[in-house]
């Protein structure tokens, strides 16, 4: 198949932020989650927990609620006051309403979903109205003494159960009045602690109110006399979050001590009627705290400090024990935070907050398969450009000559030119950017670096025309009349006559370049689309989908090429199908047509349309290099894919030339050796 | 713990009860279905679960019914006696009692019995007993008279025993009561003076009973309201004399000693009965259930309007007249298990035999009948449910039948045959039934060994000592190394005596003189690693180990005896059970053993990761405690014999050194960890490379 020189890139610093929120959409089976830099991710858990869309944060707008409403709307609320409602077409924010209470630590759509409560710092619980495009403040609740830390609906809609400090509040509705208040316990192990925060509460139909507190307690209260029924202490630290299913019949806490407990609602004795909550599984999969959890009807799903998002799935609720079944640990980006300049060199690293630019080094040895080459000249660290303002970065792109460096937060576009001189580099801001280009999802240049395209958030996309120290606009492509669905992916042919972008769910728009028009639209598949790319010459456009299918289509053509018939016909290795992180990046060999490159954050395959499809008995994945082996054996058993798991958690890899391939690895121990520490148990001993 | 649920009247009309109450309720062939006779005329078939009766037949008026309504399970119709000699045999579809089979005797019936599995049996009040299809071939047929002038039947049970029915009938005269034991298999009537002991003049007002092996534990309840037990040999040694039983207070004061009549008694499991009667003089009356082993009340539901003194149980359901109304009181008796609250059950097995399911399910011991909110949950339930409507497929019994007579060759194609046929849910308590019944078939000709079929049956994985408490005495018996082997390996519930015993057996010098052809086979199953090692062990075996080198590198024992000890390390036990019997090993033999494990221990330490090669080999947790155990329970006889000491003193500086060795490790154990940092971040460093890779 052939010998790269690989650049093994570990240089990348990249954190993803601790998960603050999280919160479970049954009906349309997708999961919001937000993270401690304002970020807010929609994943799709039937399209195999792909991360479809995203919403970037900002530095003063740290999330501490997130829910949804009736209509598949999403809210958030922060330390800023405000409460925001995200557009979940054109992937910005709606509108932020302040509700004049100070910081939000919480918030709770009623069961109708028509109503929105949030917990205030001053101790105010705030009732908003949910009208067809905003909300409308209603009233204000009786007001507490301290901050409203929970929030939880009796299912009827009548009453609501309010965690504060050192107590629970239960209000009626109606009257907005206090019932009950319940004063929790301040003792934690026969210590007085100052304080007992309730980090989260849940109210049952049958008016039990469940509650989490700070020292390590899940208590049920009787919400009709305000009386303590049972207490649970289950952890000796903050016991952060709860979620409670549909059913009331199973719920999941989470700890700082990174455990997570299922109870359930369990018969008393087999075939008895009497029924009681029991903590029946204990599971551990974080090392730090678990601010956020939620219940699916199949899975427990939970997030915190330590950045991975991890659904379990509840075995029993699982009909078939398939793929599906299996614990699912989500830690990176479903998109790429790395462009790559082939003729330079150059790798642009994208930030929260800024962008770094790397030369790679370079060597003059050979070697075999395995050997580490002495270097000639090592990896610089060329540019450290900070973004302006509060937001944070949605994407950056640096050409593939390396002279141009593009990037976009939600209210600006930035555009640099750079200039090499020997060892200097200068940058040179492109000024006066025109007022359609504002915030950009996706950036890209053509292989020339003579143009620049950029899909906007309201559906357009917008074609320039780069000239040495400015620009002309061309076109802009509109939308389709009637979608306003944002496109996040582009991809561009290396003749620079075709442009293909795809949104979260339509399917993929071909436009010609040089008549500046929409040249046909590859049929929509059911699954979103994770990566694109053209390939030289033959102009066929390759797709990768979130539930792993990988489809190729003529463009000139205007049909799906022979080879991907086949491999539809056939169908992919089970193994190829069960991976479970998506593709995120296509690219190919300028001097064999036949390969295609790509990969996923485990993985990176080589797919040669020359040689025959795998089905499922042969090896797909074989890491041994074949040893006394005749040659009829070999090409016997030879099939189309060839993968390598050397370079793990893999965030980018891409060809520089024919024989150098560059990967960007993330260790994982890279990360967690700069999370804080975690809460320390004792391993040994009493 | 026993519990007594909230009862419910099963008629709402009043039985035409008279003074005496009901005669009887009786079971039908349909689960969940029950027969009701009254006092009159009228026998009442009801559905418990629905409340319900499903049909109702009566006598003429003139005739009344003497004897409760049975069913006959064999052809599912009814069988009654009214006016003491004519019987009525009728079905569901018939209407009118007048109309059905009738058949009229020569003598006086005192009660039919009927059992699952079993043609009726009819007993006559003079104590004779017919089967009913003898007696239905020649109805006017001569019954013989059985018990003395005077003496009156006070009550009868039948039982099954390994499949052979047996009949208990209580006969009283003048104040003396007799037990009379009627086998029908062997038509053997036994008969037994019940020795009232002390309690010479009180009268007894009720009597229950149940099978325990070999004897009939008979419970009596007296007039002084304490309950008697008297066990009654089922095979007597000699059935023609007279023999004599004495009863043994069993439970004081159960009920208060002045209460006439209300008065009941019924067992319903080894350890719990049933009385029915007032707990104290002038309370109400009331139904109890008292714990027999630990002599404790678990339960008591009181019965206000009064009751007839008549109690009945059947399945989980306690029947009693409650006034007027027949009312059904569920009972449920929770399963404790000592191996549970012990932590003697197993918790690791390797993956291969593992058959129970990785995870709890909680749903599924949620409750049948009142089924969950999650209608496809309980879709999966009906599914998963439905095989058990065929509970005894026709497989298993051709295959119990043909343990019963056929050759050993013949059972082991049987079984095989059995096998091949996907298991059921209930195939675990098949099994069980047929180990059971080939050790009972051993029991009664000990020539029959089935060794193949046990092997096999063990090897499906469901068993447990519990299920069949006989295979490994049998096993014992038989000194059968291989299949006590295998049972170790399998049977997650071992009493701890057992454990002893085959380890007794495994140290005897019997292991060694068995045929070498078998000691392939065992070493499949068990610890091979040492087999270089062990080539010659055979010789050196009864030689005095002769230096401290040779002990290191050479296994004390063959490799097939190291097997079976391995099996005994892999074994669960408590402690405090284990000691007494740990006591009773011999002195040579407890060094043996001794030796072996030092062996092991010498074997673990010798590398970084203290575990031992092969396939299941035993932990060093294991190894460490079984040596604190043989020392805990031998230290004084072993100190005695000059070979073990020599053994003691170099396990002691072993043991010493290797404490020595991780003190010194816990010292430096901050030294590692930041060489382990160190190391980490050399590897850090490597943040770029350049690096060749070839794809094939």
């Amino acid at each position: 198949m052939g010998e790269f020189k690989v650049h093994r890139v570990r240089f990348f610093n990249y954190i993803p932020s601790g998960i603050r929120c999280v919160a479970y959409n049954n009906q349309s089976n997708r999961l919001a989650v937000s993270r401690t830099d304002g970020t807010v991710e929609i994943y799709n858990l039937s399209a195999n927990y792909f991360q479809e869309k995203f919403f970037p944060g900002h530095e003063s707008r740290a999330t501490e609620a997130l829910c949804w409403a009736k209509g598949q709307r999403l809210f958030s609320a922060g330390l800023n006051g405000e409460i925001i409602e995200y557009d979940l077409q054109a992937l910005n924010i709606k509108y932020a309403v302040d509700a004049f209470g100070g910081p939000i630590w919480s918030m709770a759509v009623s069961p109708h979903g028509s109503q929105l409560l949030v917990g205030c710092e001053d101790g105010s619980v705030k009732l908003f109205q949910i009208t067809p495009d905003k909300i409308q403040f209603e009233r204000n609740f009786d007001r507490q003494k301290s901050r409203i830390l929970s929030l939880s609906w009796h299912p009827s809609g009548t009453h609501v159960a309010a965690g504060s400090i050192d107590y629970i509040s239960v209000f009626d509705v109606k009257s907005g009045s206090a019932v009950h208040k319940m004063l929790v316990d301040r003792q934690y192990m026969g210590v007085s602690k100052r304080k007992c925060i309730i980090w989260g509460v849940a109210f049952l139909s049958d008016g039990t109110v469940i509650s989490v507190d700070s020292a390590g307690k899940v208590q049920f209260w009787d919400s009709a006399t305000g009386t303590l029924v049972k207490n649970h202490l289950i952890a000796n630290a903050d016991v952060q979050s709860i979620a409670v299913s549909d059913q009331e019949d199973s719920f999941v806490v989470g700890t700082a001590e990174g455990t997570v407990f299922h109870f359930q609602l369990v018969s008393v004795t087999s075939n008895s009627s009497e029924k009681q909550w029991v903590r029946t599984k204990p599971f551990q999969h974080h090392t730090h705290d678990v601010r956020a959890v939620a219940h699916s009807p199949t899975a427990l799903i939970s997030g915190g400090t330590d950045t991975h998002l991890v659904i379990r799935p509840l075995m029993e609720k699982v009909e078939v024990k398939n793929y599906d079944a299996a614990l699912r640990k989500i830690t990176f980006p479903h998109r790429r935070l790395i462009s790559c300049s082939k003729k330079r060199q150059l790798l642009l690293f994208q930030f929260t907050h800024h962008l770094e630019l790397w030369r790679l080094g370079s060597t003059v040895a050979t070697g075999k398969n395995g050997d580490t080459l002495p270097l000639s000249r090592d990896a610089d660290h060329l540019l450290h450009l900070k973004t302006k303002g509060p937001e944070n970065i949605i994407c950056s792109c640096i050409s593939p000559c390396g002279s141009w460096i593009a990037y976009s937060t939600t209210s600006r576009f930035f555009l640099y030119r750079l200039n090499y001189e020997h060892d200097n580099i200068s940058l040179q801001r492109v000024s006066k950017m025109p007022a359609f280009l504002r915030s950009a999802l996706q950036i890209l240049f053509s292989e020339d670096s003579a143009k620049l395209f950029v899909a906007s958030n309201q559906g357009s996309l917008h074609v320039i025309r780069l000239l040495e120290g400015s620009f002309k606009h061309l076109h802009t492509f509109q939308p389709q009349s009637g979608t306003v669905e944002s496109m996040c992916l582009l991809a561009v042919s290396p003749d620079g006559n075709w442009l293909a972008s795809s949104g979260t769910s339509a399917g993929v728009h071909v436009y010609n370049i040089k008549h500046l028009k929409l040249h046909c639209t590859v049929p929509s598949y059911n699954f979103p689309v994770t990566a694109l790319a053209i390939a030289p010459n033959t102009n066929n456009l390759v797709i990768a989908h979130s539930d792993q299918q990988v489809f190729e289509y003529s463009i000139p053509d205007k049909q799906y090429t022979e080879w991907s018939r086949t491999i539809q016909k056939q169908g992919f290795h089970y193994l190829w199908l069960q991976r479970d992180t998506p593709i995120t990046h296509i690219s190919f060999h300028p001097k064999r047509p036949m390969h295609i490159l790509l990969h996923d954050a485990y993985m990176f395959c080589i797919i040669d349309k020359s040689l025959p499809l795998p089905n499922d008995k042969t090896l797909l994945y074989n890491p041994l290099p074949p040893t006394n082996e005749s040659d009829v054996i070999r090409r016997r058993t030879a099939h189309a894919f060839k993968i390598s798991k050397i370079y793990k958690p893999l965030l980018f890899m891409d060809l520089l030339d024919e024989r150098t391939l560059v990967a960007v690895e993330r260790p994982l121990d890279d990360i967690i050796a700069q999370l804080p520490p975690p809460i320390k148990k004792k391993k040994f001993g009493t | 713990m026993a519990a007594l649920e909230e009862g419910f009247t099963l008629s709402a009309v009043p039985l035409g009860a008279g003074p005496h109450g009901l005669l009887g309720v009786e079971q039908s062939d349909k689960a969940d279905q029950f027969l009701v006779t009254d006092g009159g005329r009228t026998v009442i078939l009801y559905k418990v679960s629905d409340q319900k009766p499903l049909g109702s037949w009566s006598v003429k008026q003139g005739q009344i019914i003497t004897c409760p309504a049975v069913c006959n399970f064999q052809t599912g119709e009814y069988i009654v006696v009214h006016d003491n000699k004519v019987l009525r045999i009728w079905s569901n579809e018939d209407v009118n009692l007048d109309k059905v089979f009738k058949a009229t005797l020569s003598a006086e019936i005192y009660r039919i019995h009927s059992i699952q599995g079993a043609e009726p049996l009819v007993l006559f009040k003079e104590g004779a007993v017919r089967g009913l299809e003898a007696l239905l071939a020649e109805p006017q047929q001569k019954i013989e008279t059985v018990i003395s002038d005077e003496e009156v039947i006070k009550w009868t049970k039948i039982f099954m025993v390994f499949k052979h029915t047996v009949l208990i009938f209580i006969t009283e005269k003048h104040g003396n009561y007799f037990a009379y034991i009627q086998k029908f298999n062997s038509h053997t009537l036994s008969k037994y003076t019940l020795l009232l002991g002390q309690e010479e003049k009180s009268v007894i007002q009720s009597f229950s009973a149940s099978v325990d092996r070999n004897f009939i534990s008979l419970m009596s309840l007296s007039s002084d309201g304490c309950v008697y037990e008297t066990l009654v040999p089922i095979h007597p040694r000699d059935p023609e004399k007279d023999q004599r039983v004495v009863r043994s207070l069993l439970l004081k004061t159960v009920v208060s000693g002045d209460a006439r009549n209300g008065v009941a008694l019924t067992v319903l499991d080894q350890d719990h009965v049933a009385v029915l009667g007032p707990l104290l003089p002038s309370s109400k009356e009331c139904v109890s259930i008292w714990n027999t082993k630990f002599q404790t009340l678990q339960a008591s539901k009181e019965l206000p309007q009064g009751t007839s003194g008549q109690l009945w149980y059947y399945g989980e359901n306690l029947f009693v007249l409650h006034g007027k109304f027949l009312t059904v009181i569920p009972y449920k008796c929770e399963v404790s298990s000592l191996a549970g609250a012990l932590g003697k059950l197993k918790h690791s097995q390797d993956p291969g035999t593992q058959t129970v399911p990785h995870f709890v399910n909680w749903e599924t011991s949620r409750g049948h009948r009142f089924g969950s909110q999650n209608s496809e949950q309980s879709k999966r339930i009906l599914r998963r449910r439905k095989p058990e409507v065929s509970v005894q497929n026709p497989a298993s019994k051709q295959l119990l039948s043909a343990i019963k007579k056929d050759s050993e060759k013949h059972i082991e194609e049987e079984l095989c045959k059995f096998l091949a046929i996907k298991p059921t849910p209930d195939f675990n308590t098949i099994i069980g039934d047929i180990v059971s019944e080939l050790l009972g078939r051993h029991k009664a000709e000990p020539s029959f060994y089935p060794r193949n079929s046990l092997m096999q049956l063990i090897q499906t994985h469901v068993l447990s000592h519990s299920l069949c408490p006989g295979l490994m005495e049998a096993a014992l018996e038989k000194a059968d190394v291989q299949m006590l082997q295998l049972c170790l390996q399998q049977f997650p519930d071992i009493p701890e005596s057992v454990t002893c015993a085959c380890l007794k057996i495994f140290l005897s010098d019997s292991v060694q003189e068995e045929k070498m052809e078998e000691q392939t086979e065992v070493l499949h199953n068990g610890f091979n690693a040492e087999e270089e090692n062990c080539g010659n062990c055979d010789r050196e075996l009864n030689k005095k180990p002769q230096d401290a080198a040779e002990e290191t590198t050479s296994c004390p024992v063959i490799p097939k005896r190291a097997a079976l000890l391995n099996a005994i390390l892999h074994s669960a036990y408590s402690e405090m059970f284990l000691l007494p019997h740990l006591k009773d090993i011999p002195a040579q033999h407890v060094t043996l053993f001794l030796q072996y494990l030092y062996f092991l221990y010498l074997k673990c330490s010798e590398n970084a990761t203290m575990t031992l090669p092969g396939l299941h080999p035993p932990t060093l947790n294991q190894i460490m405690d079984w040596i604190c155990l043989l020392l805990d329970a031998n230290f004084t006889v072993v100190v005695m014999i000059p070979e073990a000491k020599r053994l003691l003193l170099s396990l002691y500086k072993f043991v010493k050194s290797q404490v020595c060795i991780c003190s010194e490790l816990n010292k430096i154990e901050v030294s590692f960890r930041e060489l382990q940092k160190l190391n980490q971040e050399k590897n850090n460093r490597e943040l770029y490379s350049i690096e060749v890779l070839e794809l094939f």
